[in-house]
């Protein structure tokens, strides 16, 4: 099992420390030709959502992944890669990927005095810590399932092989989301 | 579940790598740095180049122009206090502030003490020399370190020497066995966790940075190629020919920094960098403040 990590800007290497845990084998995308590889998953990581946006567009990267995600390649989303996911984010940024039908507010719980940590039990996978940092959540789902709320906040969703959280599974020590992100790869 | 701010900061810190912090003075310069593509932006009155101009006593910015900035941005914004200056401190958390700096760039409020930043909250970073100031700041409280490089000289010296000392004791320490960690952590003046964390992991227990003379897209790929997980870069944006062009290239150079190619195209047509300072032309050296 292959997977890819884009590796623009964030914390990629916390992914793959976890994925070669689970067994995976993953490598990193910093342009274009490291595309030329063949994979069966992406991981977009934790980071600012307008950086990496910027450098998946202004390294032409935007258009194989979108198209390469719309063909059903399998992607696990963090925080900001849930928001490059969004078709629809809130502060009115233009949407970087655009291939889940949900709708993201940025910053939603506030500065970094607002981030937490906690644990709740998502969909499929049971009770699992989440670490929110300047974290985002989803204000509308309609194509994807729900896999996780926190208060009514939705933080976790599901749409056919892209999973969104807007936490951060790979700050914590329980693997079991990407053992489960593995299965569907 | 206890929600453990200090893990939390450090956390933040990790969002922030292969990115670059930006120092801005106004809300406009704010937005072309977010737009260029800072991952955060240090808010403050006076670019380092201008303090070592002025000369004169440097202080905390004022808290409404930092407000200011935070309104501008979606990105995470970070500001200045002084060395020990725990008031200032206590002034930025309460404005909800991402991230203290706690900057030998601005004129040290106590000679002896820095900030116990365990006290707070918000997460600060702290500059350091060698391995020996990074644990004493993480041992207060730290949750981000960077070289102290020399600020407000576009003269990358000082930051590669930096980097290179944290670099090689680290190196030092690993090689180490048990016996020989307590004295390591005696000399170093540190607890001996910290000492036995860096033997272990062969790394600090936090994200470090560079800064402190980075200009061009070279300096940047130069820092990360030795080791730094980002790059703050203070005056070499603002004082330079083309603000929004090289702020871009830089960030594109940090992502990129192995790909000579791709920084050799970066590099062309930035217009004039900053006009730098030598280490030698200086008298005062901003990196020689809080140990």
């Amino acid at each position: 099992m292959v997977i890819a990590v884009l590796a623009l800007q964030g914390d990629f290497a916390e992914h793959e420390k976890k994925l070669i845990e689970c067994g995976a084998e993953c490598f990193e995308i910093r342009q274009l030709k490291d595309l030329e590889r063949d994979f069966d998953g992406l991981v977009l990581p934790g980071g600012e959502s307008t950086v990496i946006g910027k450098l998946l567009r202004e390294l032409d990267l935007l258009e194989t992944l979108k198209a390469k995600i719309n063909n059903g390649l399998p992607v696990l989303a963090t925080c900001a890669g849930m928001i490059l996911l969004a078709k629809s984010i809130d502060s009115g940024e233009t949407p970087h990927l655009a291939t889940m039908d949900i709708a993201v507010k940025r910053n939603a719980f506030g500065r970094q005095l607002g981030s937490f940590h906690t644990a709740a039990e998502m969909k499929n996978i049971g009770n699992v810590p989440m670490t929110f940092i300047r974290a985002p959540y989803i204000t509308e789902c309609h194509g994807a399932e729900i896999l996780a709320d926190i208060d009514g906040k939705i933080v976790a969703a599901q749409q056919g092989n892209q999973i969104a959280l807007a936490f951060h599974p790979e700050l914590d020590e329980c693997n079991r989301i990407y053992e489960y992100f593995l299965r569907i790869c | 579940m206890e929600n453990n701010r200090y893990k939390l900061n450090k956390e933040l810190a990790q969002m922030l790598k292969g990115g670059v912090i930006m120092d801005v003075t106004t809300p406009e310069q704010a937005k072309i740095a977010e737009s260029a593509g800072a991952c955060a932006v240090m808010a403050l009155e006076r670019i380092p180049a201008d303090i070592r101009a002025a000369g004169g006593v440097s202080r905390m910015s004022d808290p409404k122009m930092i407000k200011g900035i935070m309104d501008a941005v979606s990105i995470p914004v970070m500001a200045k206090c002084r060395i020990g200056h725990f008031a200032e401190a206590q002034i930025l958390q309460a404005i909800e502030i991402d991230y203290i700096d706690e900057s030998e760039v601005l004129s040290p409020a106590d000679d002896v003490y820095h900030i116990n930043k365990r006290n707070f909250d918000v997460p600060f970073v702290c500059g350091a020399k060698d391995l020996g100031e990074a644990l004493r700041r993480i041992n207060e409280g730290a949750s981000m370190i960077r070289t102290k490089g020399e600020p407000g000289t576009g003269d990358i010296v000082q930051a590669v020497r930096h980097m290179r000392m944290m670099n090689s004791e680290i190196r030092r320490i690993q090689s180490m066995n048990e016996d020989e960690l307590y004295n390591a952590a005696k000399i170093l003046q540190v607890p001996y966790d910290l000492v036995q964390y860096v033997h272990e992991n062969g790394r600090i227990p936090v994200v470090n940075f560079a800064a402190g003379g980075v200009a061009t897209p070279a300096d940047a790929a130069l820092m990360m190629q030795l080791g730094a997980e980002g790059v703050f870069v203070g005056s070499g944006i603002f004082k330079s020919g083309n603000p929004e062009k090289r702020a871009s290239a830089i960030v594109k150079a940090v992502t990129n920094y192995n790909d000579a190619k791709l920084i050799a195209e970066l590099s062309e047509d930035l217009g004039e960098a900053m006009v730098g300072i030598n280490e030698s032309e200086i008298t005062l050296l901003m990196a020689e403040r809080g140990k």
